[in-house]
């Protein structure tokens, strides 16, 4: 039973690093007033181009670099049609993400069920790893695990506490004042975007690299939704998305046990999406204002009208 | 980087969408100069100075900067050119804070823990002008008068050669005013160009050496403010003798239509804004609260409105009891309302100047049909408020948000006025209006007196007050210092009374 119980949270924490990875970079992206639907797509294409570069190269870290590179220069697509040609950004997202699902679909079609022998090895931490029960959840865990939590309290800390971190966050508030105080907002905004696919890439990397280190078509399974619900979940805060990612990857697991007892699949499933509602629903009740949404998520902004 | 010494705009014309708004405008300023920048509401003023600001290109003519030609294609390249803009309409993050609005636009911001750095600046800064403001506080937290400081010492700090201000003066009191006028005097001394826009003729003649008049988008004439005198000033403005009429009658006030009573009221700060404060507006009656901005005014005429909750205290209209009900039955028992924020709590700035003019007002049986809007009604409607309150916009399908400050504010103060409400709540009715609307609103709100409306009336500027209201109350951190009448001599202190250091 206790055997049980650890390996349960420490499959969640391995569940929940993509999801934590997506949504840091998704809440960056938003904080700066533009919603990108095209994180499935984007996961989907880092994920393919890490496990192919892995493969020919033998260097994972090559791999995931290059998907991250992959990840941003793709998302310019969608900073170009929302930000430059102001189109409606739903749409735009959403093309995005077909877009990353097909072309990874059709590059990946050689390496499908290939497994992938060079491994990521799992990186105990000494001392911290001999902790009992919270050494094996917590301190040894892929690299991507500690990258996560440390790229999302970084973001956390980038955006409360830089100068370029108050832009962001003044672009997506009110993109007009920002303006007019000399910043260039459409530069704030395609360097917000291209940061939130990169991590959307480096998410998929750590699908196919780490994670059950092969391809298939589809494997992204939805987790880029999740993360745009997570990043409502946690309000826009990195430092909040840190828990409520690593309980939604407790809810992915739990799925698995609790399928033999009957209960549905589908049901299960929709948990993220529920439990999202229902935070929604009790701070609106409790205080509008403490929703933090950026005040111009999703409004397209125009030069010179007033 | 070079200072900027000497600025000229050559031959300036922009027009939207066919229809002018500056035509041919040349003028240059100098170091050591402020020149005042006057116009009736919609004359262009605006529209000039976001040109200068890099906010719009113009069709035509040049900006030269010492000499030599400049492109200010946006604000990134204004600030480098030393020039800092005072918007009319603020310019905040609302959802920020003070500090955080400040450090996004300062020069000097540091990259890592900018709020740190800006707090010191901010505190300096305060210090030496007196600006009493709380760096954490967000800006939604703050007063009109309060969020105006802000900007002020955001455009300040920014150190810029060429200082434009539009209408700052229009929500300060006039202590602040005199506190503004000797830093820009200051500012003047040490070589710093200022383009200041004002509605206030006094101020003009007060702190500008040179005026530039528009009208109608035009160059209607220059003067040197020693050598002219307010009434020219206006004759030039608006093209005939404006004499400044006010006629207030005697009249005897009718029944009580507003009793508010131990009204305690939560201000978005957490605190009380308002502590048990209690009066009566009668009909026929002006009652004018003055005070310093951010002192529980706000709050007190969303309580009567229906917009923030009531703690404790009950409100009463014609002697039915409304605390805590909606704004739309608030609204319903005859209760106008004209906010402080004209642009967010006034108008909804991407819709038609048709849709905003029956704001509030769409439920009402001339202007709906079951489910459906009477437009044509609701056209005539926006037509009559645009002819009778003097409003001047192309048509009424245009945006409003495409309106000047001073005409949306007229079309605001016409949709309220115009419902001949029972009480009318009033906050800085006059705010940005010019000199002829300013006479026109004022008679029209006396009209509203002469016709058995009450008028709950919030302003900070004094003149208005005296020449409006009956009764004064004096308001200060949530509490009455005085209800007095309008003849009453002790008001000789109000002064005292809106800093706190005296209560009757
Ligand atoms: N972005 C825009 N689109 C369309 N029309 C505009 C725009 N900006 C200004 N206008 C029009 O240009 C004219 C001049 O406006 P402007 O704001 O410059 O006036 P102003 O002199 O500043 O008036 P006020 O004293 O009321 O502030 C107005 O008729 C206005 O409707
Ligand atoms: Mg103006």
């Amino acid at each position: 039973m206790e055997d049980m119980i650890i390996a349960t949270l420490e499959r969640a924490m391995v569940a929940g690093t993509p999801l934590l990875l997506a949504t840091t970079g998704e809440i960056i992206c938003e904080r700066s007033g533009i919603l990108n639907l095209g994180v499935e797509g984007v996961m989907a294409m880092g994920a393919v181009v890490a496990f192919i570069v892995t493969m020919t190269t033998g260097e994972p870290w090559l791999g995931v670099f290059c998907a991250v590179g992959v990840g941003m220069a793709i998302s310019i697509l969608h900073a170009f049609t929302s930000v430059s040609l102001q189109a409606n950004q739903v749409v735009s997202g959403l093309a995005l993400t077909m877009l990353g699902l097909g072309i990874s679909g059709m590059m990946g079609k050689p390496y499908v069920g290939k497994p992938l022998l060079i491994k990521m090895d799992d990186l105990a931490i000494p001392f911290l790893s001999e902790i009992p029960y919270l050494g094996k959840i917590l301190f040894s865990q892929s690299p991507f695990f500690y990258l996560a939590v440390f790229l999302a309290v970084a973001a956390w800390f980038f955006l409360e506490k830089t100068r370029l971190g108050i832009q962001i966050r003044s672009t997506g508030e009110n993109p007009k004042a920002t303006e007019t105080q000399g910043i260039n907002i459409f530069r704030i905004k395609y360097l917000s975007v291209m940061i939130g696919g990169g991590f959307s890439a480096l998410a998929g990397a750590h699908l196919s690299i780490s994670y059950s280190k092969s391809w298939i078509e589809g494997m992204t399974a939805g987790r880029g939704w999740i993360a745009i619900a997570l990043t409502i979940f946690a309000l826009w805060n990195p430092g909040r998305a840190i828990w409520a990612a690593f309980l939604f990857g407790f809810i992915f697991v739990v799925q698995y046990l609790l399928q033999p007892l009957g209960i549905s699949p589908n049901f299960l499933s929709m948990l993220p999406y529920i439990a999202t509602l229902i935070i929604l629903l009790l701070i609106s009740f409790k205080d509008p204002r403490r929703l933090n949404a950026p005040a111009m998520l999703g409004e397209p902004y125009k030069r010179g009208e007033r | 980087m070079k200072k900027n010494k000497r600025l000229e705009m050559k031959g300036i014309s922009k027009s939207f969408h066919g229809i002018p708004a500056n035509r041919d405008i040349s003028f240059s300023i100098e170091s050591g100069e402020i020149l005042g920048l006057l116009g009736e509401n919609g004359a262009g003023k605006t529209t000039l100075m976001n040109i200068l600001y890099g906010l719009y290109q113009p069709d035509s003519g040049e900006i030269r900067i010492n000499e030599t030609q400049v492109r200010i294609n946006n604000p990134v390249e204004s600030i480098a050119n030393g020039i800092g803009m005072v918007h009319q309409h603020f310019m905040l993050i609302q959802n920020h804070s003070v500090l955080e609005n400040i450090a996004l636009s300062h020069k000097d911001t540091p990259f890592f823990f900018p709020n740190l750095r800006i707090r010191e600046k901010i505190e300096e800064f305060s210090k030496s002008f007196d600006f009493n403001i709380d760096p954490a506080k967000k800006i939604w937290q703050l007063s009109a008068g309060e969020q105006q400081r802000v900007e002020i010492i955001k455009a300040l700090l920014n150190g810029a050669d060429l200082l434009i201000l539009d209408e700052p003066t229009s929500v300060l009191t006039p202590q602040e005013i005199k506190e503004l006028i000797t830093i820009l005097k200051k500012m003047k001394t040490k070589g710093h160009m200022i383009i200041f826009i004002s509605h206030k003729l006094d101020e003009i003649m007060d702190i500008c050496d040179r005026v530039l008049v528009l009208q109608k988008g035009k160059i209607a004439g220059r003067a040197l403010t020693g050598d002219t005198d307010k009434k020219s000033l206006a004759r030039m403005m608006v093209g005939r003798e404006v004499v400044f009429n006010i006629k207030k009658e005697k009249l005897e006030r009718g029944r009580q239509i507003l009793s508010v009573e131990h009204l305690t009221v939560i201000g978005d700060k957490g605190f009380p804004a308002l502590k048990d404060i209690s009066f009566d507006v009668f009909e026929n009656e002006i009652f004018g609260v003055a005070g310093v901005s951010g002192n529980g005014q706000r709050e007190l005429a969303e309580a009567v409105t229906g917009i923030r909750t009531v703690r404790s205290g009950s409100i009463r209209i014609n002697d039915e009891d409304i605390t805590n009900t909606s704004p739309r039955h608030i609204y319903d028992q005859g209760v106008s309302h004209v906010p402080e924020e004209r642009i967010r709590f006034g108008i909804a700035p991407g819709l038609f100047l048709y849709d905003n003019a029956i704001l509030k007002q769409h439920h009402l049986k001339k202007f709906s049909r079951r489910y459906f809007l009477k437009y044509e009604e609701v056209k005539k409607h926006a037509k009559k408020i645009l002819n009778d309150f003097n409003v001047s916009a192309h048509s009424i399908n245009s945006r409003i948000g495409n309106l000047s400050g001073g005409n949306i504010q007229k079309l605001i103060l016409g949709r309220e006025i115009s419902e001949k409400p029972q009480l009318l709540v009033a906050s800085h009715p006059t705010y940005g209006l010019d000199v002829g609307a300013t006479e026109f609103m004022r008679n029209h709100l006396l009209e509203l007196r002469k016709t058995g409306s009450a008028v709950l009336l919030f302003s900070e500027d004094l003149e208005e007050i005296f020449e409006l209201c009956d009764r004064i109350a004096v308001i200060f951190d949530g509490e009455f210092m005085a209800i007095l009448d309008s003849g009453d001599n002790r008001l000789d202190d109000i002064g005292l009374m809106m800093a706190g250091s005296k209560k009757i």
